[in-house]
Parts: structure tokens; sequence; C-alpha cells
């Protein structure tokens, strides 16, 4: 039996019926993220004065990556408009673009989150803290490069502070109070920070493997029915769409406030 | 919704984007930051005008 409306419009919707779906995904998607971004809205107000950190992403990464994203949006859009007239070869090109394109974003990401895990807030017993990135750790010290601060304050404000000094910092384990590394445990921005761009991370990694079955295995069907292979690449492209605007929110919320 | 309609909108989205960035390098002494991103915006004006033109005969739903 065949599947109905797979390249026909529905004569009750006006589109083919995978189109009707993605967007009912997306619609579903829309609350996801529209939750998550409200709590984002809710907590940061709710914050205590002072202590919503600024500047603690870099924005150059964060702006690379945009730009990543907004070169893939348009190779997506270039990889169907190949299909729809009939350029196969102009697709496969394309759609290789979009798929390099969204594993450099991917590699980005994990060196900002490498960056975070390594980056450790130690409070002394003196009173003081010592904030930096980890060089080298043993049983009775620990290396940072890094920088001493008295009031914990001065660590969540880092836009208005300037080029930070950073030098080598060595301290006695017996000197620790208490250290974390900026994992999403270490606060409230952290934890925001973490669940939206790595929820956003895994619709990016989902939205590459499904490109990539149909720039390889997948588009066999364009021998046997280009029109529903076509519609496949259409509804794929609405997705990824939908992942970069996602980002275009998420950007500006989190490394420019 | 075609993915013709939904590349516009996503044209118009960066358009504000980059615009919203250029204001925020200037507000944060960073002019030519400032001034790359609004370049950037009429940029991209430009890209949309130039793919609805191309894209002329493909319907939006």
């Amino acid at each position: 039996m065949e599947i109905p409306y797979t390249v026909k419009p529905r004569p009750d919707t006006g589109i083919y019926n995978a189109k009707v779906g993605i967007w009912l995904f997306l619609a579903s998607e829309v609350m996801l993220f529209g939750g998550l971004f409200s709590a984002y809205v809710l907590l940061r107000v709710g914050a205590d004065e002072g202590y919503w950190p600024h500047g603690w992403l870099d924005v150059r990464l964060g702006t690379l990556n945009t730009v990543l994203l907004a070169l893939s949006a348009i190779t997506t859009l270039l990889a169907w408009v190949a299909c729809k007239v009939g350029q196969f070869g102009r697709f496969k090109f394309f759609h290789a673009c979009t798929i390099v394109l969204a594993l450099t974003f991917l590699g980005v990401k994990m060196y900002e989150y490498h960056d975070k895990w390594i980056h450790y807030e130690i409070k002394l017993k003196d009173g003081r803290f010592a904030d930096g990135h980890m060089i080298a750790s043993d049983d009775t010290s620990v290396t940072i490069e890094g920088r001493y601060v008295t009031d914990e304050k001065a660590l969540y404000d880092l836009r208005s502070q300037g080029p930070i000094p950073r030098d080598e910092i060595k301290i006695s384990r017996s000197d620790i109070l208490s250290m974390e590394n900026y994992g999403p445990w270490h606060n409230t921005f952290l934890a925001l920070y973490f669940t939206l761009t790595g929820l956003h991370a895994l619709h990016i990694l989902g939205g590459t493997l499904v490109i990539g079955y149909l720039w390889g295995p997948g588009s066999r069907m364009w021998k046997k029915d280009p029109e529903r292979f076509t519609n496949r690449i259409e509804v794929s492209g609405l997705f990824w769409h939908f992942v970069d605007l996602v980002w275009i929110f998420l950007f500006p919320v989190l490394y420019l406030t | 919704m075609s993915l013709k309609a939904f590349h516009l909108i996503f044209v118009s989205m960066m358009t504000a984007l980059a615009l919203g960035f250029g204001i925020w390098g200037f507000v944060n002494q960073l002019p030519w930051l400032g001034l790359a991103s609004l370049g950037v915006a009429g940029l991209v004006v430009f890209y949309g005008f130039y793919f609805l033109k191309k894209l002329k005969k493909i319907s939006y739903l």
C-alpha cells in the first residue's frame, strides 16, 4: 500500500502530510524552548542584586557560532532549491557544506564547555577567593591561571572590569576551604546556560544525523522518487531553520546580557 | 509555510540580531564591532532581496 500525500498536497490542508507533521512537531518544540526561556527570565529577575554573571561567555566564540549557523541555513535552502531544479550534484555539495558547518558549530561548543569545566572558583580559609583555569593538581596543591579577589561579587561582573590580569597561582590544599568548577551546579546562570545550549546542541546533533542520512544512504530516493526526496529535504530544512532561530535568541540572551 | 517563507523569517531575525549586536557593540565601547555588525545587517538585507528575486517562482505555502 502506498503512503498517501507524500508528494501531492492533501485537499483539506493544502500541503503534503510530512509538512503538516513537521509543523506540529515544531509547535511542540516552541513550547519546550519557550518554557526554558520563561524559566530564564523568571530566574534572572529573581536573582540577588550583583549576583547575576556578566561577561562569563566568550562573545567571539558565540559570534563565530552564529555565523556558522547562519551560513548553514543558507546552504540548507540552496540544497533544497538545487533539488527543486533537478541539480543533484549541487544538492550534494550544499548539504555537505551544511554538515561541515554543523560539526564545526558542535566543535566550538565542546571547546566552550571544556573551558568552563576546567575553570574553578576556590574559596580560601583566609576569606579570599582564587578564580581561574586549572593547570595542575596533586595531593598537596592546586595550580591555576587566574587571580585572587577579596569580594566574591568581583567574580560576577567581568564585563565592567576590562582586561583582567591572570597569573599562575599555586595554592596549598591545606589553605582551601572549598572549590568547585564552573559546571551547571555552580550557579543558576550556568545551570541555565548548560541546559539551554545543551538541549540546542542535541538538536543540532539530531539535525546533522538526519541531514547526513539524506546526504548519504537516503539520497538513493532521488533516483526513484525525486519529488518525494525534495520534500524530505524541505522538511529537514524547516527543522534546521527552527534550530537556527533558537540560536538567534540564545546568543543575545546568554552572551550579550 | 514553505522553507522559502521560513527562510524569509530567518533572514528578518538575522537582520534584527545584527542590528542589535551593532548597538551592543557601540554601547560596550566596541565601535569596530558595532560598525561591522551594522554592515552585516546591510548585507543580510541585500541577501534577503536577492533570494526573494531568485526564488520568485517558488510558493510560500
